[in-house]
């Protein structure tokens, strides 16, 4: 028996345009959205024969409706794959399309599977936060868990508590950035953005961009935002991502199988860790999984030259900056912007972080290794480092 | 008539279409597009459909995007599933004049045109159904893109009494030739109103590309944008003009074969394509605008929606079915024979009701292969890939044979397909009651025979209930549904759920004899065997129909009925209604004959052979075949009063609806009785017409 670790390589992705809950995708299914995205995979990479896919693992938080059904099976199959192509639902909030892609990056790794297509979606105009949760009664009774730190708004100004440096001026100041990184780069984003039919009232129309974005934004039009979440708070819609309805899926391979079939390499995973934290400030959830999945790896911050963080919100980015002792505005993380600009919805975000940094490693063959982190609901944060094939330096 | 089409009068029976624009700028346009969505505000089981208002809409929506800056491509699609239905068929019997006619086809005419003539690119993205105006919105479009998925695609037009009069005679033989052409507008229809399927237009060269419903509309937006930015060419096959003139020829001599001329609007349609050959589209719309005109006031097309309608109404919701929540549950069903009927019913009832289905004969011999008949049909149906292999597996498991009729003690309905004898039948239901539950039907597949001498001697006559199906049972589209005086409501709904449950037309009759369609069908051959016994030479009589355009010819129809059952039907009409069904020499002789009647070369056709000729014996009072033509319409008329008078049908409508469905007589001619009080025969034979001016509902 073979028992060597084979290498995963991250082979492209694709993702929806995003758009504003209740506006542009709120008539769309969100099955139909993440459909788009596997048959856009597919028709990319015409050298892949479908059948040759051993997988379809798709993310979703609410997983009724059209995002239940076990919608990596019933996607699959409407999305034309063969029925000989088997798939799975898989679930762990805002990391969903991330652990998709862990999962079956260590199945590819282990020679379980040669290629797998992994995503996420989330409508959260059809599926808001919280729909149809019936938390157990003991997390109040035994005050297990804060039961506002359910609301991630909550969690987001403890984290201003906790970190009395981070001020509302920094988070404003970091999301005026990210507006302005996005702009600068949504020529090079929309690369791997598909299409999407999406219809209303009004009739049919063809989604082609991002619908959140707000490039104009300035430090003074954020100054007066109202703080929803706690009177004289400091988190606003203006720091938070939107909410967002919106899918992504990739395509990744054992690094022989893609050679075999011409498919082209644009990452090579290094490895990755998930870590819990306190429920109540899951925004840190990104420290501890980025130092553990370095220590893995056997590498250290100083080794990685570029960082895809979700940006839940600006504080969150802030204290993992912070702790890495990285400046507010390091053109290393997210240089092509977040999700305070574009939307973040929920268990699709993950794949639409490694291929935003797939797009940056191609462009920056000085860096070798890069991470792609999030903070998830309920305490915990998630990391997956990877190296740039395109790397040019010394070894 | 109009200065434009906003000038129309509206109807306020109107479901409105609206049409939404949307603007967008695709990648690689170099500009904007206009996203035009048809669609009337329901779901797909109410398709969008275009009267004055929804022409209006569109109008004003061609206003909007021709004053756009910027625009650089312009898309017509529809709501799921549908792309456009057409011209409002309820709308049609409202409109009272010619002009008013001639106004609403010079007004799908004017809107149209702005797609043809449009400086910006136009493309319709057909998605789903497209029929009719709605057809002829898409070819009107510079470019035409197809949902492999759509279903209902065509220009169906002739087969209510009109022709595609806005722009669909003129644009499709120019586009695809006139012979496929032919085929869409004039074949098609008269074929039993085969539809096209998404994957049928490209091979006709009707649509540019086609792609899967998943990403339909983005994946024809991108290839039109390819198109409109001259990135991709579209080629389209040269047609071949020289042939026009025969191929026309041709048609015609169809037209005339199959239906002798009888449909005004095939005849019209025609004329239209040979026009389309010479004529500028101005010319050739404005001879679309008169024919539309012409055939709305006319009497075929007024035939035709009444037809249309009843097919449509009460081909869903029979008259006089007992409510469907008294039906019972049904899980197994017995048949008794297993002969070739009982196979064709054994398979039909598996196949639709999906439980299981004993057969049973007299000896194993006969059961078993009965059984290898159903289960060689089986074996078609998945080679010709009409059942799955799974589908086909679940047959072969269901239906079984026996000679031991213990195998219906847990049915809960037994259907007989015995030899059509009273005596045989009776002894059959008093063996069956004996070992079948106490709820369970029992059904008579009699084509005539008494039901009420078949219940006389059962213990529960109340479950017993006839069920006429046609032959071939799994192609003919009708059921007589037969209850007798004894037959309770619960047994008589739960027949009518089995007909639909087995996609069957279901149309009641009162236990008289033959019921209805063989009975006039009856009628109808007594009057021409009637008029050759009495001197009509066999070719007089055998046309003398032709001007009807039924599907068959009479003596066609012996052929293909048999003459031995025919003679048996006469003998058995003639004992139980009397001297208007005679004992026709001529039919007994032919009957009786020991060599081949008809001849083999000619199959289907009804031709007498030499041999059969000289056995005919002509009285010395020959008719023409106008006499003769005369003198079946006042027998149908007469028969169709003696069955309303009798209680037969409670109305005309059904014997109509019958007619259609169980002997394929047309919709011009509204099944049957619309005919007969138009041209006067009824009230002629019977001193008023036959229907009580009684609308449908649709």
């Amino acid at each position: 028996m073979n028992d060597t670790i084979r290498d995963v390589v991250f082979v492209d992705g694709v993702r929806t345009p995003f758009g504003k809950a209740g506006k542009l995708f709120e008539e769309t299914r969100a099955d139909d959205l993440i459909i788009r995205c596997i048959r856009t995979l597919l028709r990319r990479n015409p050298g892949l024969p479908p059948e040759r896919v051993d997988e379809v693992a798709l993310a979703a938080t609410t997983q009724i409706g059209d995002q239940g059904l076990t919608l990596g099976r019933t996607a699959a199959l409407l999305a034309g794959l063969p029925r000989t192509v088997p798939g799975y639902s898989i679930d762990r909030m805002c990391a969903g399309a991330m652990t998709a892609v862990t999962n079956v990056s260590a199945a590819i790794a282990s020679r379980q599977y040669d290629i797998a297509i992994a995503g996420g979606v989330e409508s959260m105009s059809n599926h808001p936060m919280g729909e149809g949760v019936d938390p157990n009664p003991r997390i109040i009774a035994e005050k297990l868990v804060d039961p506002e730190a359910l609301n991630m708004g909550n969690t987001a100004e403890n984290l201003h508590d906790l970190f009395p440096s981070i001020t509302k001026e920094r988070a404003d100041a970091y999301a005026v950035g990210t507006q302005q990184r996005y702009a600068a780069a949504v020529e090079r984003l929309t690369e791997d953005i598909t299409t999407m039919a999406a219809r209303s009232d009004e009739g049919w129309t063809v989604a082609t961009a991002d619908e959140l974005p707000r490039p104009g934004t300035t430090l003074e039009g954020l100054a007066n935002l109202r703080t929803p979440f706690r009177p004289h708070g400091r988190v606003t819609a203006g720091t938070a991502a939107p909410l967002t309805d919106g899918a992504t899926a990739c395509l990744l391979a054992d690094a022989e199988t893609a050679a075999e079939l011409g498919l082209p390499v644009a990452m090579r995973m290094v490895g990755f860790a998930f870590s819990g934290v306190d429920p109540e400030t899951m925004g840190v959830g990104p420290i501890p999984a980025t130092e553990k999945a370095l220590a893995r790896a056997g590498l250290t911050i100083d080794d990685i030259g570029l960082f895809e963080i979700n940006e839940a919100f600006a504080v969150q980015v802030l204290a993992f900056l912070d702790h890495f002792k990285i400046a507010d505005d390091d053109p290393r993380v997210n240089p092509w912007g977040g999700a305070i600009a574009m939307g973040h919805p929920l268990a699709s975000s993950g794949v639409r972080l490694m291929t935003q940094l797939a797009r940056e490693f191609a462009e920056h063959p000085e860096v070798r290794y890069g991470v792609t982190t999030m903070c998830v609901g309920l305490g915990q944060g998630g990391t997956v480092i990877w190296e740039n094939p395109n790397f040019k330096g010394a070894k | 008539m109009y200065a434009t089409p906003l000038d129309l009068p509206d109807f306020d029976e109107e479901v409105v279409t609206e049409a939404h624009v949307r603007y967008l700028e695709p990648r690689g346009l170099g500009g904007r597009a206009a996203i035009i969505t048809l669609d009337n505000g329901f779901d797909h089981t109410k398709p969008s459909s275009f009267g004055p208002g929804g022409l209006k809409n569109l109008w004003r929506a061609l206003d909007e995007v021709e004053a756009a800056e910027d625009l650089k491509l312009i898309a017509v699609t529809g709501k799921p599933f549908i792309f456009l239905a057409g011209a409002d068929i309820k709308l049609m019997p409202l409109l009272e004049s010619r002009e008013q006619g001639l106004a609403l086809a010079q007004a799908g005419h004017a809107v149209y045109k702005r797609l043809k003539d449009s400086a910006v690119p136009t493309f319709a993205f057909v998605n789903g159904t497209a029929l009719g105006g709605g057809f002829e919105l898409a070819l009107h479009c510079h470019y035409r893109t197809v949902s492999a998925s759509a279903v209902g695609l065509g220009l169906p037009e002739v087969s209510i009494g009109l022709i595609p009069g806005w722009g669909g005679s003129q644009i499709l033989p120019n586009l695809i030739g006139v012979e496929k052409a032919a085929q869409v507008i004039v074949g098609n229809p008269l074929n039993q109103n085969k539809m096209l399927r998404g994957t049928d237009l490209v091979p006709l060269g009707i649509a540019d590309a086609q792609f899967e419903a998943a990403d339909f509309l983005e994946e024809s937006l991108e290839w039109a944008v390819k198109v409109a930015s001259g990135e991709l060419a579209v080629e389209r096959a040269a047609i071949d003009r020289e042939s026009w003139p025969q191929v026309v020829a041709g048609v015609r001599k169809l037209v005339d074969e199959k239906v002798h001329n009888a449909s005004a609007a095939a005849v019209r349609a025609v004329d239209l394509l040979e026009l389309a050959r010479t004529a500028s589209f101005e010319e050739g719309s404005l001879a679309e605008d008169e024919a539309l005109a012409d055939l709305e006031v006319g009497p075929q097309f007024q035939a035709s929606i009444y037809a249309f309608n009843l097919v449509r109404a009460l081909g869903k919701r029979p008259e006089g079915a007992p409510s469907p929540g008294l039906a019972k549950e049904i899980g197994k069903v017995g048949v008794v024979g297993a002969g070739l009927m009982a196979g064709q019913i054994a398979l039909m009832f598996a196949r639709r009701l999906e439980v299981p289905v004993v057969m049973t004969d007299l000896d194993e011999d006969r059961a078993q292969k009965g059984l290898a008949y159903v289960r060689a049909e089986i074996d078609k149906l998945e080679a010709k890939g009409r059942a799955s292999k799974l589908k086909a597996a679940k047959l072969r498991s269901l239906v079984s044979a026996s000679a031991d009729k213990s195998v219906y003690g847990d049915c809960d309905l037994v259907i007989e397909a015995v030899f059509e004898e009273l005596k045989v039948k009776q002894a059959v239901f008093a063996e069956v009651e004996s070992l079948v539950p106490e709820e369970c039907l029992l059904v008579t597949n009699t084509s005539g025979l008494s039901i009420t001498a078949m219940a006389s001697g059962l213990a529960h006559p109340e479950r017993l209930v006839g069920m006429h199906f046609f032959n071939p049972v799994a192609v003919m589209p009708l059921v007589e549904v037969i209850a007798t005086e004894s037959t309770d409501a619960a047994t008589l709904s739960t027949a009518y759920a089995v007909a639909k449950k087995l996609k069957k037309t279901a149309v009641g009759s009162a236990d008289r004899p033959a019921f209805i369609v063989n009975r006039l069908l009856g009628r109808m051959l007594a009057e021409v065997t009637g008029a050759v016994d009495a001197g009509t030479p066999v070719e007089v009589a055998d046309v003398a129909l032709d001007e009807l355009g039924l599907p068959m010819r009479p003596f066609a129809l012996l052929e293909l009925v048999g003459l031995q059952v025919s003679w048996h039907l006469c003998q058995h009409l003639n004992e139980d209604l009397g001297p208007r069904f005679p004992l026709s020499e001529n039919l007994r002789l032919l009957a009786e004959a020991d060599f081949p009647v008809f001849d083999a070369e000619a199959k289907g056709k009804g031709r007498l052979t030499e041999a059969a000729k000289s056995l005919v014996k002509l009285g010395d009072e020959a008719s023409s075949a106008e006499e003769v033509k005369e003198r079946v319409l006042r027998g149908l008329a007469e028969e169709v009063r003696f069955m309303l008078d009798e209680g037969v049908v409670p109305s005309a409508k059904q014997v109509d609806l019958a007619m259609i469905m169980g002997a394929g007589f047309p919709f011009w001619l509204g099944g049957l009785t619309p005919y007969l009080d138009r041209e006067g025969i009824s009230t002629a034979v019977s001193g008023r017409p036959l229907a009580l001016g009684e609308a449908v509902d649709s």
